[in-house]
């Protein structure tokens, strides 16, 4: 599959114009990972079922382990590292680690893709909207309530970062 | 938990690790780099149980190697109880799935191409694959128990004999009931990369016991104990479930790195992952209760049989720990445990939180919880007459050594869970809802190592060395693996020493570096390693304090002022004396103290697709002193949601030894929308042998809860709940006795 006819994918990386000669078909998620050292991207399934990979794609979540390079040609990729330059991601990290929601941890960077998803969808969203929100996330050390208060209490917190229009 | 205005141990800090886990900057062997590294991949059988009449393998490529046990330069078993487990299959596999070739080279896809061109020609040989076919097996021929155990406590037939006398003074209730394999699913796969340079091996991996993984290499790599080291990378997640296993995989990349003087990795991927590695025993118990005429159990006869698959591996450990807890939190007068630990033709089965525990629990808490509702009791309070109190004795004959404080629990837990308000008995049917129900569970978990294993076998080692820079190291060989254990050690020495937790050094454990303080496992890492830090600490301490008041310069947390001799504490476990054990008739104190657990779960069953919807969870815990709360909240909802998949969703099933569900996609586990919020309280109750009265706190949660869920369906339906996973599918089957139906209730 990575063998074959490769061909040049650019896209944005992180705020960033990246070029890279690739096959097509390879897994977004070993682009970042191995051409672009991008490791806060983890691989839990490799087949979609548990969003360790999740990153942001023109803003929306997906799971980098089912998307193949060439569709992201022309559009905007976003991983946890560069995600984590941003007010956003610092208010969620403080409320992350202040509800105890990470454990081993493998799940975290993955959660965090998807807390900025959810709440940039809906900056208030009750319990239920946030387990809903989570729910292509897997995490086996958690039990997740502690996932769902650290997201709870970002958005009660800071909910008008993610109401601005203007991407910090 | 009781409140305390004043900051004590209990209080939460902030962990860590957690800033580095959540930026994704926390490194795991995956996103480690290795100069010239090469990729392993396995070649594993694809049948269940044959000799190997002859193997032909391909032309290698420049740069590949290929691995067969006759590579392995020492002993081809891995070391655990009886090393009967190879690394790489000899003449023989006992398995689907065994692993016979490890392949080696730069590229994965040539690697692919290698494994696909190796041909294994087999003599297939009848396979066992059910728990009920060894037993029978194991009649015929020899090899097919790992273990038979049987222990007594007051004298069980006596009062079989007494209840045959008369049959009308007494009551005896039984049930058989079954639980189902467990994959670990921990969210990050296995992974180790072998590199050999100068004769010394070096492995780096995902671990609970870098000092397992060293001494299975030290036998198989057949070289002194200097030239092997371990190091542990951070660990996305273990539960047992790298216990056992990381020393074949260590085995694989170090055998490869030999071979072809490479460094070497594996990482599985997940459907590899799920394959090969152990899972949680499956076990079928019957038990048999005796009741007098006041509803009082006064005899129980109980025979447990765990699967333990294709080797041995930890199974007769496992089967020890389900048959010490096999009356659970309650006190029977006469009683007598039967276990077996068969071997079967599928993966081998190995360590997973309350290792062997949980099996036991469930069968004690459904029988317990049938018998109350034979008798139209409120399973609560039938099981409250029951407990087990400060000085009772254990089925093994140890004693119950300090407070005991399941009514304080229990009463805590009924008040939480709104329990008596919302009490739905069968024999009240005007208030009960339909397809709602409630259970209730109560259990016991021993802290630390079964039997006299802390004292004969790991004999743990800890240290406390000062730097420099004037912080202090902590030297043990227990990892992180997501539990808080860099948090929660790190917090005894930071408060010990009054010195800040930033001063506390404890990085990831190098086998090169740091003492034997056993394995991280058994929730002995908090009590056991935790108290030996403990001890440690206080003789930094005052050696400390010596040096200050003799030199009144350096104070902790600062550079050394003068040369000093750097501060250095080692401190070794000693079994307390009161604690005994026989290791050969399982006599005395399996445990040197008990946590204990409450759990009330509430749930609705859908009365057409019978799909259950978990509505409310309620957790009591008593493990001692909790030495972080918010940790250990933590660590008791992650542990019930755990409980929750093996009870519910978590199926996993075997046709002729082959997986069914081997992957996340076919192997579900529960997501956040699968789980109400879940609501925990600690009572405090220091014990006398942990630090700051700490006891086991991981496997509890898990050991409790599945039986508290099947409970709550089984009171939902009207019918006992035997056996789990309790799937749809299972509750669409079910036969209800004319009325019964909960439609009618
Ligand atoms: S690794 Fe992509 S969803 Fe699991
Ligand atoms: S913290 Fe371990 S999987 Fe979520």
């Amino acid at each position: 599959m990575k063998s074959g006819k490769t061909q040049e994918i650019t896209f944005r990386l992180n705020g960033e114009m990246v070029s890279i000669e690739v096959h097509p078909l390879k897994r977004l998620l070993d682009v970042l990972r191995y051409d672009f050292g991008l490791t806060g991207v983890k691989e839990g399934c490799g087949e979609g079922e548990c969003g360790a990979c999740s990153v942001l794609l023109d803003g929306k979540i997906v799971n980098s382990c089912i998307v193949p390079v060439g569709t992201v040609s022309g559009h905007e990729v976003t991983t946890i590292e560069g995600y984590r330059k941003t007010e956003r991601y610092k208010v969620l990290e403080d409320s992350m680690a202040e509800s105890s929601a990470v454990q081993c941890g493998f799940c975290t960077p993955g959660f965090v893709i998807a807390a900025e998803a959810l709440l940039s969808e809906n900056p208030e969203p009750d319990e239920r909207d946030i387990r809903e929100g989570i729910s292509g996330n897997l995490c086996r050390c958690t039990g997740y309530q502690s996932i769902v208060s650290g997201i709870e209490k970002a958005s009660r917190e800071a909910s008008e970062l993610w109401k601005s229009e203007a991407k910090k | 938990m009781e409140k305390e205005q004043e900051k004590n141990i209990s209080t939460p800090v902030e962990r860590v690790d957690a800033r580095r886990k959540i930026s994704g900057s926390e490194r795991y062997i995956d996103d480690m780099d290795f100069d010239g590294l090469i990729h392993a991949r396995l070649y594993t059988s694809d049948v269940s149980r044959a000799r190997i009449k002859s193997v032909r393998l391909p032309e290698l490529p420049e740069g590949y190697v290929i691995v067969s046990w006759k590579d392995v330069p020492g002993k081809n078993r891995v070391k655990m109880i009886n090393d009967d487990w190879p690394f790489l299959a000899e003449d023989e596999v006992n398995y689907y799935g065994e692993p016979i070739f490890v392949v080696a080279g730069p590229e994965p896809e040539k690697i692919e191409e290698i494994l696909s061109k190796i041909h294994v020609e087999y003599q297939e040989l009848p396979p066992v694959y059910t728990i009920e076919d060894a037993l029978e097996a194991s009649g015929e021929s020899d090899g097919w128990l790992f273990a038979d155990y049987t222990i007594r406590k007051g004298d069980y037939e006596s009062v079989e004999k007494a209840f045959g006398r008369e049959p009308g003074k007494y009551r005896v209730i039984e049930g058989t009931y079954s639980t189902g394999l467990q994959e670990h699913a921990y969210l990050e796969p296995q992974g180790m990369v072998a590199t050999y340079r100068d004769g010394k091996v070096t492995i780096f991996g995902s671990m609970q016991c870098p000092y397992y993984v060293k001494g299975a290499l030290v036998q198989a790599l057949g070289l002194p104990e200097d030239r092997v080291q371990i190091v542990q990378t951070t660990t996305g997640g273990g539960f047992g479930g790298k216990e056992d296993y990381p020393s074949l995989l260590a085995g694989y990349v170090a055998f490869a790195a030999i071979k072809s003087g490479k460094p070497v990795k594996i990482v599985l991927d997940r459907r590899e992952d799920i394959r090969l590695t152990t899972k949680r025993h499956p076990s079928l118990a019957h038990v048999k209760s005796i009741l007098d005429e006041n509803n009082r159990v006064v005899g129980m006869d109980v025979d447990i049989v765990l699967d333990g698959g294709a080797y041995e591996g930890l199974s007769s450990v496992v089967l020890q720990r389900s048959i010490f807890v096999a009356t659970g939190a309650y006190d029977i007068p006469n009683v007598r445990v039967r276990g077996r630990a068969v071997r079967t033709n599928n993966v081998p089965r190995g360590a997973f939180r309350g290792f062997g525990g949980p099996q036991g629990i469930f069968a004690i808490e459904m029988q317990m919880d049938r018998i109350a509702r034979e008798l139209g009791l409120d399973p609560a309070d039938f099981k409250a007459a029951h407990f087990l109190g400060k000085g009772d004795s254990t089925v093994t004959g140890g004693v119950i050594r300090s407070d005991v404080k399941l009514d304080e629990m229990l009463e805590l837990a009924k008040r939480m869970s709104s329990y008596e308000e919302k009490r739905s008995n069968r024999s009240n049917r005007s208030n009960r809802r339909p397809f709602h129900g409630r259970g209730i569970s109560v259990f016991i978990h021993g802290c630390g190592f079964t039997g006299s294993g802390e004292r004969d076998k790991i004999k743990a080692r800890v240290g406390l060395r000062e730097l420099p820079d004037g912080k202090v190291a902590l030297l043990v060989a227990n990892v992180e693996m997501g539990q808080g254990a860099q948090t929660t050690l790190r917090k005894i020495v930071s408060d010990t020493l009054d010195i800040p937790i930033s001063s506390v050094v404890y990085d990831n454990p190098d086998t090169d570096r740091v003492p034997d303080s056993g394995p991280t496992v058994a929730s002995r890492t908090a009590m056991i390693v935790g108290g030996l830090v403990r001890e440690a600490s206080l003789e930094f301490k005052s050696v400390l304090e010596d040096r200050v008041v003799g030199s009144a310069e350096s104070a902790p947390g600062e550079p050394l002022k003068q040369p000093e001799e750097p501060i250095e504490v080692f401190k070794q476990y000693r079994q307390p004396p009161e604690i005994s054990w026989d290791d050969e008739k399982f006599i005395g104190d399996a445990y040197p103290d008990y946590s204990w657990g409450v759990n009330v779960v509430d749930v609705s069953v859908d009365p057409v697709t019978r799909e259950v919807t978990v509505e409310g969870i309620w957790g009591v815990y008593d493990i001692g002193v909790p030495l972080d709360e918010a940790i250990a909240r933590g660590q008791m909802q992650g542990g019930i949601a755990q409980g929750i998949g093996w009870a519910s969703l978590e199926v996993m099933e075997e046709r002729e030894g082959r997986l069914v569900q081997d992957s996340l996609t076919d192997y579900i586990i529960p997501t956040s929308m699968d789980l109400p919020d879940i609501e925990v309280d600690f009572v405090m109750n220091p014990s006398p042998y942990g630090p700051y009265g700490a006891k086991g706190a991981g496997e509890l949660p898990f050991v409790g809860i599945a039986p508290a869920y099947a409970a709550a369906v089984s009171d939902a339906l009207g019918v006992p709940m035997d056996s789990i996973p309790i799937t749809p599918e299972k509750l669409l089957n079910l036969k209800f006795n004319k009325g019964e139906e909960p439609e009618s209730a």
